[in-house]
């Protein structure tokens, strides 16, 4: 099977997808299956053109006889836009298997949605994710983008009946438009210097720097706000969560990367020459967004909404390593800046994985037991055991612990801030290290969060009656989160192999190789020379195993029997749930060392004993917390602009006399600037 | 091959050594609050009776709990093998340099936590939770100290990276004073000594690491008990091959290793009465207070790293 077909297929099979789920209220169990059924199809074979461009480092061009008149679409499949078709492709492959037994909640549901709108619009989104990746030239790409944005809105706005989905929807849908704007007049500059709108004639646009540089700050801002970039951020976890979990896999996992990958195709491919500068903008930007992101999921308790500010915190990550692979390629260095890219695009795939493993693993837990607070959750790992492991390998990763992805791309990424040293400015030699103590910070406290999240919803006791009656989730859906947790494992102890099938992409984009990542073969990861740095993740996964497994064996030899007893509660009766540290518990340290971070709202109300005041009778708590980019800066400029249309306002008086008044001196006006 | 060897001999001792350097210090301490001490050979008594006892968990114990003393072992077994003790060139060096270093010690950290979190009682929890927050703010001293001297040395490969301190003598450098100084706060607060946290109270609402590991018992406890020794002696050996390396044996001669082992051993021997000086004269502090404490010692891992940055490599 040829790339070129493969990728044909992709696409006709998830637009088939799209038709198929058109009648799916006739049919519902055989057309949902059909739909989801087609959905893997084109996961499939969007992964194997994307492997089949990686492996061979060839690319292909298509037109397809669409558009407008005189500029057709074009296609091309690259070893950048092959490596995303990858990404993409294996999280809807998990999605394909999770989505039959998942999506059959909402069948039955009497809700007022309809089940083919989510049926439809998935499959449009997926088709429009795969069709940004694969878009080149600008026209083309803003349709595709454009897909991906609206149909994402109308997943978000699925369940309508709730005021706060509707509110949250439309935000979406005003940034992504937003950013829309944005991107496209970044593509107009390129487009106004190389005379067409394909990329061909982007790439060989002679840009000034002045005029790259706005192009980078309107594509920075417009890809960065769909990324989810702080302070932009404020719309993502409002729109992520209230989607369907299957979908909000699909948006934290894939669409923040697709915004992403936009980022890096227009900067590594169609600007030119690289200047440090942006680089050391997106470092900046990234660092915080790191810091904060994590930050505002460490305080979140709604499991949905803590995943989405932790995307924050990844697309940070990420953000951070390119601007350090900018900031190296603008200053020469150019196998860093080739390192610096590998990281950013190991977190990429890393993060789609864990994410989507994260967000399935909700929907699992809402699906049994209908709640999305960590509070009412609990000792979900005795009811949903399966579900348990999984949940607890995809926190593992994000947490960045070794030997799982999570920790290769963050390896990777201090190895290349640890060469700060050779470059010649002082300032970025100093500015480096720093924000490698933020990412160093931001992972702890990643690392804090997820203790959290596996901590209060799958240990101790059950908080709530669902939580006590919790079941494990059918087999699809197992399968999905199962196979999104091996991968996990396997690109956390496989970095070399992985790595030399990602080399594709810079040897694309930079024409240079990483010099040494892969020499040492599958066993060694050694990205500047062995005596630099290396780390041996097979090694070390092995040690681990090998070290557990022999003290577990030695002891089991003359262990006496565990006995299971009553744990012991200080003498104030049994142990029950209302005990345990809550997620609010949990987070408070840090909320209380990190306050300014937070819009707080704290109250805490004593009622004592009429007659002895010395005794409390109750206390009541309560605590609201709020993001601070909302009243900083989304409600300011909300503000500005309910002013400005006030004022604009005033001209709309609701008489016809004063219209036609309006009419007449403006006909005066025309015919005085004609004159 | 002898490499791997005396890397295989060198762990082995390492993981044997550590009860014994907490004896150590736990006998300095009783002589310098005018206690009476208990024989340098304790932990190891405690260790065998406790991995004699019956193993007695919670009713709703889930199989994480019984496994997480497992992986707490092995992942700091890990960290250990990884830390020049008494010789160079140290051939696990570069299996798992100083990053993945300190990511076993967060994956331990990361079992540990969720562990105490298991049961449902509140002193697990809260000692989770006061945990992960210490964690959290010790991780970027540690790194930061370690990435100060990875830089001088161009290398994060402990094993190079003491070669380098040693082969380029006796030079001042005002990044390493600083390095080394947040190094041993943060060793501090990652042990859970005084003052951040005491390791001889129990049932006080102070506890943080005692606090998670509250109910266990039997070979549980024996192993999390012994990780936490090594752990503390990953961290002195850290401490004194990193910053002063001399005396280290450099080829693996009888007399060599020998002179390495003595060496070290007064090194860490001596170590041992810094902390236990150092733990007599403060008092155990606030939980509250533990931010501004890692604040700190995060200040002075920043300003070692600036220093480096600005004063110690030719722009």
């Amino acid at each position: 099977m040829s790339p070129l077909f493969a990728t044909y297929l992709a696409l006709a099979s998830a637009l088939l997808a799209a038709v198929v789920s058109l009648g799916v209220t006739r049919l519902p169990t055989l057309l949902r299956y059909a739909s989801f059924l087609l959905l893997g199809l084109s996961a499939a074979s969007a992964m194997y053109a994307g492997m089949s461009v990686l492996l061979t480092s060839t690319s292909v061009t298509m037109e397809l006889p669409l558009g407008l008149p005189w500029l057709n679409w074009h296609l091309r499949l690259d070893a950048l836009s092959g490596f995303f078709l990858v990404v993409i492709g294996v999280v809807v492959l998990a999605v394909s298997l999770y989505g039959p037994a998942y999506v059959r909640t909402f069948v039955h549901a009497k809700a007022p949605q309809s089940f083919t709108a989510l049926s439809v619009f998935t499959a449009l989104f997926i088709l429009g994710m795969y069709l940004v990746v694969l878009a080149d030239d600008a026209f083309m790409f803003m349709v595709a983008w454009e897909l991906m944005s609206v149909a994402s809105y109308f997943l978000v706005a699925y369940q309508h009946q709730y005021p706060a989905n509707r509110r949250a929807a439309f935000l979406y849908l005003l940034m992504a438009h937003i950013a829309g704007v944005s991107i496209l007049l970044s593509f107009g500059v390129l487009a106004g210097a190389g005379g067409g709108y394909t990329f061909e004639q982007m790439r060989a646009a002679d840009l000034s720097v002045t005029w790259a540089s706005i192009a980078f700050g309107l594509a920075f801002f417009g890809f960065g706000m769909k990324a989810g970039m702080v302070p932009l951020h404020a719309w993502l976890p409002e729109a992520h969560p209230v989607a369907p979990s299957h979908i909000s896999a699909l948006m934290s996992g894939v669409m923040l990367k697709v915004a992403l990958y936009g980022l890096i195709r227009l900067v590594y491919d169609l600007l030119g020459e690289i200047q440090w500068e942006w680089g050391l903008v997106m470092l900046l930007v990234g660092a915080i967004s790191t810091l904060l992101g994590v930050l505002y999921a460490m305080l979140s308790n709604n499991l949905k909404r803590l995943l989405a500010y932790s995307s924050i915190e990844n697309v940070g990550i990420i953000l951070s390593a390119l601007g350090l692979s900018l900031i190296f390629i603008g200053n020469g260095e150019q196998v860093l800046g080739v390192l610096g890219l590998i990281a950013a695009l190991y977190h990429i795939l890393g993060h789609a994985i864990f994410k989507g493993l994260l967000f399935l693993g909700a929907g699992a837990i809402a699906r049994a037991t209908h709640e999305y607070d960590l509070n009412n959750m609990g000792g979900l790992i005795h009811r949903m055991p399966r579900t348990a492991v999984w949940m607890l390998i995809g926190c593992l990763a994000i947490a960045g612990l070794p030997p799982l992805t999570g920790f290769v791309s963050e390896w990777l990424t201090f190895q290349v801030a640890l060469q700060a040293p050779v470059l010649k400015s002082g300032v970025l030699r100093a500015l480096i290290p720093v924000t490698a103590a933020m990412l160093a910070l931001s992972a702890a406290l990643a690392a804090a969060t997820f203790v959290k999240v596996f901590g209060v919803a799958f240990l101790g006791q059950p908080r709530t009656r669902n939580a006590r009656h919790a079941h494990e989730v059918p087999l699809g859906m197992q399968l999905a989160m199962g196979m999104l947790a091996i991968l996990c494992v396997l690109f956390g102890i496989l970095p070399s192999t992985t790595i030399g099938v990602i080399d594709a992409v810079p040897q694309l984009l930079l024409e240079t190789l990483p010099p040494e990542a892969t020499t040492a073969g599958w066993l060694w990861l050694t990205p500047m020379s062995a005596d630099v740095a290396s780390y041996s993740a097979p090694l070390v996964a092995l040690a681990l195993v090998v070290v557990g497994g022999l003290v577990y064996l030695l002891l089991r030899v003359r262990a006496e029997r565990i006995r299971r007893v009553y744990p012991w509660e200080c003498g104030y009766g049994e142990v029950n749930a209302r005990m345990q540290y809550t997620a609010t518990a949990f987070a408070q340290p840090i909320q209380r060392i990190f306050a300014p971070v937070w819009d707080l709202d704290e109250e805490i109300v004593e009622k004592r004993h009429a007659k002895q005041p010395q005794l409390v009778e109750s206390i009541r708590y309560q605590l609201q917390r709020q993001d601070k980019s909302w009243s900083r800066l989304y409600a300011p400029i909300g503000m500005l602009v309910l002013g400005a249309a006030r004022r604009i306002g005033y001209l709309q008086t609701g008489s016809i006399h004063t219209y036609l008044a309006y009419s007449f001196f403006t006909l005066l006006f025309l015919l005085w600037v004609v004159t | 091959m002898i490499e791997w060897g005396v890397a295989i001999g060198q762990l082995l001792l390492f993981i044997a050594a550590a009860p014994l350097l907490g004896g150590w210090i736990k006998r300095v301490k009783c002589h310098l609050q005018n206690r009476a001490a208990p024989s340098l050979l304790q932990p190891y008594r405690d260790l065998a009776k406790l991995f004699r006892k019956h193993s007695v968990i919670a009713n709703n114990a889930s199989w994480l709990f019984r496994a997480t003393p497992y992986i707490v072992f092995a992942a700091t077994i890990v960290t250990a093998a990884v830390v020049p003790l008494l010789a160079l060139p140290l051939p696990t060096a570069a299996v798992a340099d100083v990053i993945v270093l300190a990511g076993f010690l967060a994956l331990a950290r990361f079992f540990t936590a969720l562990a105490g979190m298991d049961i449902g009682t509140a002193f697990g929890g809260m000692g989770s939770s006061r945990e992960m927050m210490i964690g959290a703010l010790a991780e970027p001293v540690l790194l930061m100290t370690v990435f100060t001297v990875s830089m001088s040395a161009a290398t994060t490969n402990l094993s190079e990276a003491v070669d380098f301190t040693l082969q380029s003598g006796l030079v001042l450098r005002p990044s390493f004073l600083f390095a080394v100084l947040g190094l041993m706060m943060v060793a501090v607060a990652e042990t859970g000594r005084v003052p951040v946290d005491n390791p001889a109270t129990h049932l006080e609402l102070t506890m943080v690491h005692e606090a998670m590991i509250l109910e266990y018992s039997g070979r549980h406890l024996a192993l999390i008990e012994w990780a936490a020794k090594i752990k503390l002696m990953v961290y002195m050996a850290l401490i004194v091959n990193l910053f002063l390396p001399w005396g280290i044996a450099t080829e693996f001669s009888a007399a060599s290793l020998a002179q390495g082992f003595v060496v070290t051993a007064a090194k860490l021997a001596l170590l041992g009465v810094v902390l236990v000086v150092w733990e007599t004269v403060m008092a155990k502090m606030r939980v509250f207070r533990v931010p501004q404490y890692l604040g700190f010692a995060f200040l002075l891992a920043l300003l070692g790293m600036l220093t480096h940055v600005v004063l110690e490599t030719g722009g």
